[in-house]
């Protein structure tokens, strides 16, 4: 970056060639660097999502909850209430430093939350590693762990789900997709717009440093390449500051007299002074000299391109200035004036008495949009054609069942989220571990459900039906407790979208989610796309992460997981098929990714959601749980080990049908669930289950001290549930 | 009579605290910001959790030096009531008001879990409505809540110790102790009995709908105790 002339810094910079030639036909003049520099990040794939955009317009926007479409976090209305969340991705700089690349992605998704004028009352985190056996793998999962801790114990937001999934596709890129959830009364909400001629534009939080540059547009928006030097432009997060700037921003909201609000995250100033204008249909102007610097010496372009955390920008009406500026030194916060608001439609950026920067706000903010051609990858032929002949069933289920307990992806959670605060804000009335977490608003009768889900190994065997068994299951998981899917958020992990096998399955899982959410009427309010999840050795397995957000309308109501009493009827709801492929049965033990995998019945799924939501209301369940990832064995175990007491069970599967004992067992067939009730209300049951039209099978019987699985006359686990206790517990515990 | 939660920048439980003590058990509760002096003329003042200062340092090291403490001090000093939470209690044993020190937990890991503990004292004003030997459900959320205290007041401290870590069966013993705590510790008492530390959450146990009513005992004990003047 020394020489700072033109193309050669634009490419530097990531910029295109015909980018290059389109800012200069914007400006009409050559740009300078600072100009350059903003260009690079507004339309880097991490900010301007070039590559998705006209893809992101077939997601569904409408649905049953009325939506709330914003900049940064959308959301949706229930009783007056905005309920607002997005899931964004921190991959590439979690990779290069684990512990502050989660940590810094934690503050910027809480930050967006907030910029919505919202107050942040949950975190979740979907987190995808490769195997602990590798040395590295093991370093980034313990690093993300313990930077999750690290910033969301301190900020005070609980981190309350989220899931943790370990394939050796994620090994040298992993996946950190996090999510906030926030609520505000709808009038409440804010705008990132800045307006009305004079207006301030104000400055607060953390002083600006040299971390950070390029966040998004070198370390987001490009491969990992062999030489590794991104680690300059990994964030560093303070927590504690970020609490102090929620309070302070809240505070400041509250005074009536704050316009709009936008946090300073990817591309910082650069991002939060363009679209801020842009949306407001206005310009600014800036002086650079009054921005609060962190170091001696730093560059224009510098202090537009730093990511420097835990900083807002917001547009104050004038004549209220130090009533909002004070706030901020309350809290120990920095709070500058740094520029007004200016009818010029531009951003222009002085810096020492010059103009550094005079640029257009609409084009700043209008990156170009590329779709480019697409193939369907050739591996995706071979690998579907798994044939449940070429494996013989096992001859003891007990030591099968044991190994996929404690196995990585199917084992507790327990030992992860235990290091998490998910308690704090004493909203957490459904606790993590017992089946869907719900958070109570206090002083409503309802609740919020929330969860994240997405199996990769589905999407890698086909991103179409893996796209749509994500929301499907994030449908079912949310419904098991009585609450009705209400709104997604989506972050969209992928390869290198320039490589056309790629971008046919970014496209393929966008159209599958697209009709997904469609056919269930639950409109994506957000979310987030992360291409180039790459690393030396190939591509991620595609990851569509879904975050979804239902609502219970009665909260007192909300089932969990685990069996209660002894004598309770456990039934399995929904048809088990002759389905195999891309089970974690297969891959743990037979060692095989094959497909295909599980088929989703959309009007099937429907259905199950609509009569576990009847049954929670009518008080018919005593405990639900999905059936997923492990299939009906491991929502067995779960039921009988959740609770503090485990509680043994004893079911038959002959009623199941003739179907091979392993598939019955280990079989992850959508559309089903595992519930059980009291003697009496199993009549009701029926009725509502044969008047939604979904079969239902009464397979045994809760009680004892062992999970006994048997097919009519044959055993086929007898296990204590204490050792399968301490089996599923001990696994990631390390 | 009226309850003071003191805000230092960084605390997280605070509004927990008020809440509970405000909307749950509809007491006359304040907030007190850490750079003022005047206590407001509270009856009890709650040290809530959190990370006051972002626990640079070390936890609570910072929050002892806000101009708030040397108020709470002299509040204590006359025999006021103080109950410090988690970071609260962190920020009382570095200020020196209780005796002892907490230290990252064994493991070194954050732990956020239900708890057990066993009532060891009910002769206290934050104690009296649980019986002797009691065992209530409280979960903790800390990363440094391992009690130590120096071999030659552990004799003398035993008396004051309040609730000690235990099974659901009361069982006291290192199975049962999530931090490494000397002698399963988890509150004490000063020697006077008008400060309570204890790291668990009983803001965190108060409504039924979050698992658990125990901790909300800990402020009824309080109030009941205010309303009697028991206490001497």
């Amino acid at each position: 970056m020394e020489v700072m002339n033109g193309e050669s810094v634009a490419k530097e910079l990531g910029l295109r060639e015909e980018e290059y030639e389109r800012i200069l036909s914007i400006l009409g003049r050559v740009p300078t660097p600072t100009e350059i520099a903003m260009f690079s990040v507004e339309w880097s794939e991490h900010c301007g999502y070039p590559h998705s955009r006209k893809w992101l317009e077939l997601l569904p926007r409408e649905g049953k909850f009325s939506p709330l479409l914003g900049e940064d976090a959308g959301g949706i209305v229930y009783d007056g209430l905005a309920v607002v969340f997005k899931m964004e991705s921190h991959n590439h700089p979690s990779q290069v430093e684990p512990k502050q690349g989660a940590a810094t992605g934690i503050g910027g998704i809480i930050r967006d939350i907030l910029g919505s004028g919202a107050r942040p009352i949950a975190c979740l985190d979907s987190l995808h590693f490769g195997p602990r056996e590798d040395e590295r793998s093991l370093y980034v999962y313990r690093g993300v762990i313990e930077g999750i801790a690290f910033y969301g114990n301190c900020v005070g937001v609980p981190t309350v789900a989220g899931e943790v999934y370990l394939y050796p596709a994620f090994q040298g890129n992993c996946l950190v997709n996090v999510m906030c959830l926030g609520i505000a009364p709808r009038e409440k909400l804010t705008q990132a717009k800045a307006q009305g001629e004079g207006n301030y534009i104000i400055y607060v939080g953390n002083k600006t440093g040299r971390d950070g540059i390029g966040g998004c547009s070198i370390l987001a928006s490009q491969e990992f390449g062999v030489k590794e030097e991104k680690r300059p432009s990994v964030q560093i997060g303070d927590p504690f500051t970020e609490k102090c700037l929620i309070e302070a921003t809240l505070e400041a909201l509250d005074t009536g007299h704050v316009i709009g609000v936008k946090d300073m995250g990817a591309a910082g100033l650069t991002c939060s002074t363009s679209e801020m204008a842009a949306s407001g249909g206005s310009g600014v102007e800036i002086n650079l000299d009054l921005v609060p610097l962190r170091e001696e010496g730093m560059e224009p372009w510098e202090i537009m391109m730093s990511e420097s955390q835990e900083r807002m920008l917001l547009c104050v009406e004038r004549g209220y200035e130090k009533k909002i500026i004070q706030i901020f030194h309350k809290w120990g916060l920095e709070g500058e004036i740094i520029g007004e608001v200016k009818n010029t439609g531009k951003v222009t950026i002085k810096y020492q008495g010059e103009i550094v920067a005079d640029i257009p706000a609409l084009e700043l903010t209008k990156p170009p949009v590329y779709t480019p051609s697409r193939e369907k990858p050739l591996y995706l032929d071979e690998i579907n054609n798994f044939s449940l002949h070429s494996i013989p069933p096992p001859s003891n289920y007990e030591e099968v069942l044991l190994h996929l307990v404690s196995s990585e992806n199917l084992s507790s959670r327990h030992p992860v989220f235990e290091q998490y605060d998910h308690m704090v804000g004493i909203n957490t009335v459904r606790l993590p571990g017992l089946g869907t977490v719900v958070l109570r608003v206090k002083g409503k009768k309802w609740g919020i459900a929330v969860t994240t889900d997405c199996n990769p190994l589905y999407c890698y065997l086909s991103p179409r039906e893996g796209a749509k068994m994500a929301v499907a299951e994030a449908a079912r998981n949310l419904s098991a407790c009585g609450a009705r899917p209400a709104g997604v958020t989506d972050c969209l992990n992928f390869g290198n979208p320039e490589k056309p096998d790629r971008y046919w399955q970014f496209v393929e899982a966008i159209e599958g989610l697209s009709e997904a959410c469609r056919f269930f009427g639950i409109p994506v309010v957000s979310g987030n796309v992360s291409f180039y999840n790459e690393n030396p050795q190939g591509t991620i397995f595609p990851t569509p992460t879904i975050g979804m957000v239902g609502i219970v309308e009665e909260i007192e109501k909300a089932v969990t997981a685990g069996f209660k009493e002894d004598d309770l009827i456990v039934v399995l709801l929904g048809e088990t098929k002759e389905e195999l492929g891309g089970s974690e049965y297969l891959r743990v033990i037979h060692h095989r990714e094959e497909g295909p995998p599980p088929q989703v019945d959309l009007p099937k799924e429907k259905a199950l959601q609509e009569l576990l939501i009847t049954l929670v209301k009518e008080e018919i369940l005593s405990s639900a749980i999905d059936l997923s990832e492990g299939g009906l064995a491991l929502a067995l175990v779960e039921s009988s080990v959740v609770e503090e007491n485990p509680r043994g069970v004893m079911v038959d599967l002959d009623c199941l049908g003739d179907i091979r004992e392993d598939v019955l067992l280990f079989g992850e067939s959508g559309g089903r669930a595992l519930v059980s009730v009291r003697g009496e209300s199993l009549n009701s049951l029926q009725r509502f289950a044969r008047e939604i039209g979904i079969p239902y099978q009464v397979i045994g019987k809760t009680g004892g001290e062992k999970l006994i699985i048997k097919k009519g006359e044959k055993l086929l686990v007898s296990l204590p549930v204490e050792e399968l206790k301490s089996c599923w517990e001990g696994s990631l515990g390390e | 009579m009226r309850f003071g939660v003191v805000v230092f920048p960084g605390s997280n439980c605070d509004y927990d605290c008020y809440y509970v003590l405000s909307q749950v058990l509809e007491v006359d509760t304040v907030f007190i910001w850490h750079g003022d002096k005047d206590l407001k003329d509270c009856d009890c003042i709650v040290l809530p959790g959190g990370f006051s200062y972002g626990d640079y340092l070390r936890a609570g090291a910072i929050a002892r030096f806000s101009p708030v403490m040397e108020a709470v001090k002299e509040f204590a000093e006359d025999g006021g009531l103080v109950i410090g939470i988690c970071n609260g209690f962190q920020v009382l044993t570095e200020a020196g008001i209780l005796p002892g020190a907490l230290l990252p937990n064994k493991g070194g890991r954050f732990i956020c879990r239900q708890t057990y503990l066993r009532v060891e004292n009910n002769q206290t004003p934050f104690t009296l409505l649980f019986t002797p030997g009691e065992v209530v459900k409280i979960p903790i959320a800390h990363q440094q809540g391992n009690f130590f205290i120096d071999p030659l007041y552990q004799e003398e401290i035993k008396k004051q110790i309040a609730f000690r870590y235990c099974s659901s069966q009361g069982e006291v013993d290192a199975n049962h102790n999530p931090n490494g705590s000397w002698e399963n510790v988890a509150g004490i008492i000063s020697k006077e009995g008008n400060i309570l530390g204890m790291m668990p959450h009983p803001e965190r146990a108060a409504e039924k709908i979050l698992g658990s009513e125990d901790g909300r005992r800990v402020f009824l004990s309080v109030i009941k105790w205010w309303e009697e003047k028991r206490w001497k």
